[in-house]
C-alpha cells in the first residue's frame, strides 16, 4: 500500500536550512516575481488600454502595436528573449539580474492582456457618456479621469483578478532562466529526496493557495468599491 | 511511436509471464535450453549504446555485449544460438534484467551499492565524475578558480546537489544556478550567462562535441565524486559472472579495450560524425590493471 512520507521536509539541505525552509524561500520567490510583474503589467496594461480608446490615431497605433507584440509571442519565448537576446543587443540589460529580466518579461506579456481587457471595458461604456462629458466642457483627460475610468475599472476588475492569478501560475516560466522558485524546487527536490509525489503535492497546494488568496483579495476590493444599482453593484 | 508502444506492451507482457514462470537464475543453462540470448541496448546513451541511423544498436558497450554473446555461444556449444536485442530505459533496465527478459545490459548504468542488491555488475568499464564545461579563454582550470563566479548545473540531477553541498562545505564561493535542461545550461555558458557548467564529464564531452562553438569550449577540473559504469546481469549467477568478467579481462589485457575506447571516445562516430575527444580517465586506466568491480557508494 502506498503511503505518503513527509519526513523529508525536516531534513537538512545545507547548513541550517531544511527542505521546508527551502520550500518557503522558493514560495517567497514565486510571490515576489508575481507581485512585481503584476505592478508592471497593471501600470503599462492600463496605460496602453486607455491609449487604444483615445481619438488620437497615433496613440491608438502605439497601444495596438504594444499589445500585439507582447500578446502574439509565447511567454516562455519572451522570457528567453529578455534573458539571452536583449542583453546582447542592449548591453545595459546584461547588468540586470535574471530576476529582474524575468519580472520584466512576465510583466510585459501580461500587460498586453490587461491592455486588451481595459480597452474592452472602456469601449463597453455607451459612447453617449463620453460625448456627454465632453459636451459638459470636460477635457479629454477629465472625461477619462472622472467619467470613463471609474466605471471601466469596476467593469474590468473580474478579468484583472484572473490575470493576477495567471501571473502567479505563469511565474513558473522563471525557472527557465535559473530562478529558484517553486517549480525549480519541485524538480530538484524530487530527485534529491525520491519523494516525488509528496513534493508535487505540496508545491501544487502552494500555487493553489497563492492564487486563491488573490481571488479573495479581489472579492474584498470589488465589494468595497462597488456602486449601488450599477453593474455588479448592490441592488 | 506506435512501434515503441507495441515493444513496451510486449515488454510488460514479458514481465508478467516471467514473474509467473519465475526467472531462471542460471543464464548459461537458460541460453542452452531455449537457444536464445538477449542483449539489452539503450536508445540514446551515446557513445555507450544507442541507435544508429539504420535503427540498429551500436556503441562502445554494445560491442562488448556482442563479445559476450560470442563467448556464450562457445560456452554453451550451441552454434545456432539466436542473439536477440531489446531496448531498455533507465526506468525498466533493472526489472527486465531481474525477470529474464534481457540477459545482459551494456549501457551507461552506474554501478552503485544500492543497485548491487538487485543485480550484479561486471568489472567497471567506464568512470565519470562531475567536472566543468567552460570557455577555453575563461582562465578557469579547476574548482578553485570559481570564487565569485556563476556555475550552472541541470535541475533535477545529483550533480546540482553535489555542487551545492560541496560549495557549502568547502566554501568555494561560487553562485550555483539551476538550468532547465542540459541544452540550456550549455547555452548559458556559450552566452556568458554562466562561467561554468558542472555535470558528468562524459555528458559534457558529448555536449561540447555537438556545440557549434566546440573549439571555444573546454572540460576542466578534477573529477568530483567519481562513479563507475558497468555491465549488468542477474544476481547470484557466478558462472555467467565469471564468463562476462573473462571477456572484459581478456579485452583489457590484450589492448582490444583501449582500441575500442579510442574508436568510440576519440574518433568520429555516427550519427553526427563528431569526435567526443574524451581522453581515458585516470580511474579507468587504473582499472585496466586492477580489474575491479567496486561500486560507488
Amino acid at each position: 500500500m502506498f503511503t505518503l512520507d513527509w519526513s523529508f521536509l525536516s531534513k537538512k539541505v545545507v547548513g541550517n536550512q531544511t527542505y521546508f525552509g527551502w520550500l518557503m524561500t522558493a514560495w517567497e520567490t514565486t510571490l515576489t516575481i508575481s507581485f512585481f510583474a503584476f505592478i508592471i503589467a497593471f501600470t503599462l496594461g492600463f496605460l496602453m488600454g486607455v491609449l487604444r480608446t483615445t481619438q488620437n490615431k497615433y496613440l491608438v497605433l502605439i497601444g495596438n502595436i504594444w499589445t500585439e507584440i507582447f500578446r502574439n509571442i509565447p511567454v516562455l519565448v519572451q522570457v528567453f528573449l529578455w534573458y539571452f537576446v536583449i542583453p546582447k543587443i542592449f548591453p545595459i540589460f546584461s547588468k540586470l539580474p535574471a530576476f529582474a529580466l524575468a519580472v520584466i518579461a512576465l510583466g510585459l506579456f501580461t500587460s498586453s492582456r490587461i491592455s486588451e481587457q481595459v480597452r474592452a471595458g472602456i469601449q463597453s461604456i455607451p459612447t453617449d457618456q463620453r460625448y456627454a462629458s465632453l459636451a459638459l466642457g470636460l477635457t479629454t483627460y477629465q472625461s477619462y479621469r472622472f467619467v470613463l475610468l471609474p466605471v471601466a475599472f469596476r467593469l474590468v476588475l473580474p478579468p484583472l483578478t484572473s490575470e493576477a492569478m495567471n501571473i502567479i501560475k505563469n511565474s513558473s516560466v522563471a525557472f527557465a532562466v535559473s530562478i529558484a522558485e517553486l517549480t525549480m524546487y519541485a524538480i530538484q527536490v524530487q530527485e534529491e529526496t525520491a519523494r516525488g509525489i509528496e513534493v508535487y503535492l505540496v508545491v501544487t497546494a502552494l500555487y493553489f493557495i497563492s492564487a486563491f488568496i488573490v481571488n479573495l483579495l479581489s472579492i474584498l476590493i470589488e465589494k468595497s468599491i462597488q456602486i449601488p444599482h450599477f453593474i455588479g453593484g448592490r441592488k | 511511436m506506435k512501434n515503441k508502444f507495441v515493444r513496451n506492451a510486449l515488454a510488460f507482457f514479458a514481465i508478467f509471464t516471467m514473474t509467473i514462470t519465475g526467472a531462471m537464475a542460471n543464464t548459461l543453462e537458460k541460453a542452452k535450453t531455449t537457444g536464445k540470448f538477449t542483449l539489452a541496448y539503450r536508445e540514446s546513451s551515446i557513445p555507450f549504446s544507442y541507435l544508429g541511423e539504420d535503427g540498429k544498436p551500436l556503441g562502445f558497450g554494445w560491442e562488448m555485449c556482442k563479445l559476450i554473446a560470442e563467448e556464450v555461444k562457445k560456452e554453451t556449444g550451441r552454434k545456432d544460438l539466436v542473439v536477440e536485442s531489446q531496448a531498455v530505459t533507465s526506468q525498466n533496465r533493472i526489472p527486465l534484467i531481474q525477470n529474464g527478459t534481457v540477459d545482459v545490459e551494456c549501457g551507461s548504468t552506474t554501478n552503485n551499492s544500492e543497485r548491487g542488491k538487485q543485480v550484479t555488475f561486471a568489472i567497471n568499464y567506464f568512470y565519470t565524475g562531475t567536472r566543468f564545461l567552460v570557455k577555453s579563454d575563461s582562465g578557469i582550470k579547476s574548482i578553485n578558480d570559481l570564487k565569485g563566479k556563476k556555475v550552472v548545473s541541470t535541475t533535477g540531477t545529483t550533480n546540482y546537489q553535489i555542487l551545492r553541498n560541496l560549495n557549502d562545505e568547502k566554501k568555494y564561493g561560487f553562485e550555483l544556478l539551476g538550468a532547465k535542461d542540459h541544452a540550456d545550461a550549455l547555452l548559458m555558458v556559450e552566452s556568458g550567462m554562466a562561467h561554468a557548467f558542472g555535470m558528468d564529464d562524459i555528458l559534457l564531452y558529448g555536449l561540447k562535441a555537438s556545440s557549434k562553438e566546440s573549439a571555444k569550449l573546454a572540460v576542466v577540473g578534477e573529477s568530483i565524486q567519481v562513479e563507475p559504469y558497468a555491465i549488468m546481469f542477474r544476481k547470484d549467477d557466478p558462472k555467467f559472472q565469471a564468463l562476462v568478467n573473462k571477456v572484459i579481462t581478456n579485452s583489457m589485457k590484450s589492448g582490444e579495450f583501449e582500441k575500442a575506447y579510442k574508436k568510440w571516445f576519440q574518433t568520429n562516430i555516427p550519427p553526427k560524425n563528431v569526435n567526443l575527444n574524451a581522453p581515458m580517465s585516470k580511474e579507468l586506466k587504473d582499472n585496466l590493471k586492477a580489474l575491479s568491480d567496486k561500486p560507488a557508494l
